[in-house]
């Protein structure tokens, strides 16, 4: 009970926290937005505007995908620049129940993006939103988001060493988005991409998406985003747990 | 300029740019200037194989010229930003150091690290792509990517001046870098986008530099291109000269408001 409400707590305050962040924001709904707006006119100039719904539903997860990305690689160093980390980490409480509610917030902050991005397709460029399995949608798109944060905190924990997570995050964000089919179908990547694919919940929580939106078999995609999940979580527990020990060792918690 | 003036735009300009652009540390540099150029290259190369729209040819050019807006409009906002997030730039701003020279020299080693990412992820992306381009064009297109590192740097400066006014100018780059994304032909002809956004884009760094740069790679003459290039250097020095008048002003209100440090 006091873990769920850890991380209830948690939750809340850092939604909260993030959502008056401006950077933040910029990040979730205007980043997106753009990259929308960039594949909506390329996809028009190529003659397939049948596919701009699929692009859009794609573009919408990517801002989950940037929202968590950003999240998760600032979660460690924020608390850093704020002095705040060693605090955390001393704290009674497991510090993977700190760092949790703030990768699943950054995810949680997606909703933003999916939101203002089909918004901006149906509005701007008339792209017509109809769902066929609404069931499976208001499933997917929790599970998605679930499936990105704990992907979040498996990042957050290795970046505990790594004293530029903010660039390595910078640099994750184009190669992900590439490689598991948000925005480009999987069957035009070479195949050695494909199993690095698979291990990642957005290929999965975008077909989930996609599947419960244009008609298909979306609920053995939410189960491997939520399988995939768990697995998130078992591994960033045990990161997290040799990190942070190592962290101390070397006394390299609080370095900028 | 005297030989003070020479030292403060070479000397100042280098010990600034290493002092606060610490992307100099090969474990921000290499992800942030080399390795995400690529991946963005590479993610519109396949979206628009996906459209069944332009060549590859096409997103090599339009996103690694796009990418320089990167290094040249965080560095030259550093130069205000950084220097307050350091507390210096009272004591810079208080020298009797000549301003030309002083902020100018900081946009020198801003202009080339942001010539050098265009011309890495040209030859990088293009390896990766398979594209062909003549040699013939190599040294024109050099001279390309110069002039439109040095009007995203224009354009750098005139964010810098923002930076007296705003505190989140992250935020503000990062705008300024998607708009030149959407609007400047990196991956969208501007034939197709809106005539509004067509007009626009005319205006704004980047969008004359990549046509010419296609239009080289495809074969033309420097003299047959000379005209974007010009236009791409002369909207650079309008950004410029804008962003170094409004830093002017700015220092000055802040002086007479006592604001410098406020944001």
């Amino acid at each position: 009970m006091r873990i769920i409400r850890l991380i209830a707590v948690g939750l809340a305050f850092h939604v909260k926290s993030l959502t008056l962040s401006i950077f933040f924001l910029l990040t979730s709904v205007f980043m997106p937005l753009l990259v929308a707006t960039v594949a909506y006119y390329m996809f028009k100039a190529g003659g397939k505007p049948g596919t701009l719904f699929y692009a859009s539903l794609g573009a919408s997860v990517y801002g989950i995908w940037s929202s968590t990305l950003f999240g998760s690689g600032g979660a460690i160093q924020w608390q850093r620049w704020q002095g705040t980390l060693e605090v955390l980490v001393s704290a009674p409480a497991p510090f993977v129940l700190v760092v949790l509610p703030l990768t699943l917030a950054t995810s949680a902050i997606g909703v933003y993006s999916l939101v203002s991005t089909l918004l901006w397709g149906r509005l701007v460029f008339g792209i017509p939103f109809t769902i066929e399995h609404s069931l499976a949608f208001v499933v997917a798109v929790p599970a998605t988001i679930l499936g990105l944060g704990l992907l979040g905190l498996l990042f957050a924990s290795t970046f505990v060493l790594y004293r530029h997570a903010n660039a390595l995050s910078n640099m994750l964000e184009w190669p992900v988005l590439l490689v598991t089919g948000m925005l480009v179908p999987l069957s035009l990547l070479p195949g050695w991409s494909h199993p690095i694919a698979w291990v990642l919940a957005p290929t999965w929580g975008v077909r989930a998406i996609r599947e419960a939106a244009l008609g298909g078999t979306p609920w053995p995609d939410v189960g491997i985003t939520v399988a995939l999940g768990a697995a998130y979580l078992a591994l960033g527990v045990v990161c997290l747990r040799y990190f942070e020990s190592a962290a101390r060792k070397r006394a390299t918690l609080s370095l900028t | 300029m005297g030989h003070n003036s020479v030292r403060v735009f070479f000397v100042g300009g280098v010990t600034s740019f290493r002092a606060l652009f610490n992307w100099l540390s090969p474990w921000i540099y290499i992800p942030s200037l080399l390795v995400a150029p690529i991946f963005q290259i590479l993610l519109f190369a396949y979206i628009g194989r996906a459209a069944h729209v332009e060549s590859d040819e096409f997103y090599v050019i339009g996103n690694a010229f796009q990418y320089t807006a990167i290094p040249c409009i965080f560095a030259m906002s550093s130069t205000i930003e950084g220097e307050r997030w350091m507390q210096t730039l009272s004591s810079i701003l208080v020298s009797p150091a000549r301003r030309v020279p002083l902020f100018l020299g900081r946009a020198l080693p801003v202009l080339v690290n942001g010539a050098l990412t265009c011309v890495f992820s040209l030859v990088v992306g293009g390896a990766i792509l398979g594209i062909h381009v003549p040699a013939r064009a190599f040294a024109p297109l050099v001279l390309v990517v110069l002039v439109t590192a040095a009007s995203c740097t224009g354009l750098g400066l005139l964010l810098a001046g923002i930076g007296f006014l705003v505190r989140e100018t992250a935020t503000l780059n990062n705008i300024a870098f998607g708009v030149l994304l959407v609007f400047c032909g990196v991956n969208v002809r501007l034939s197709n986008l809106p005539g509004e956004m067509e007009t626009m884009a005319k205006g704004m760094p980047l969008t004359h530099g990549i046509e010419a740069a296609r239009q080289l790679a495809d074969g033309a003459s420097l003299g047959h291109v000379g005209g974007l290039v010009l236009a791409e250097a002369a909207i650079g020095a309008i950004y410029a000269t804008v962003g170094y008048a409004f830093i002017r002003v700015l220092e000055h209100q802040s002086r007479v408001h006592a604001t410098l440090e406020r944001a």
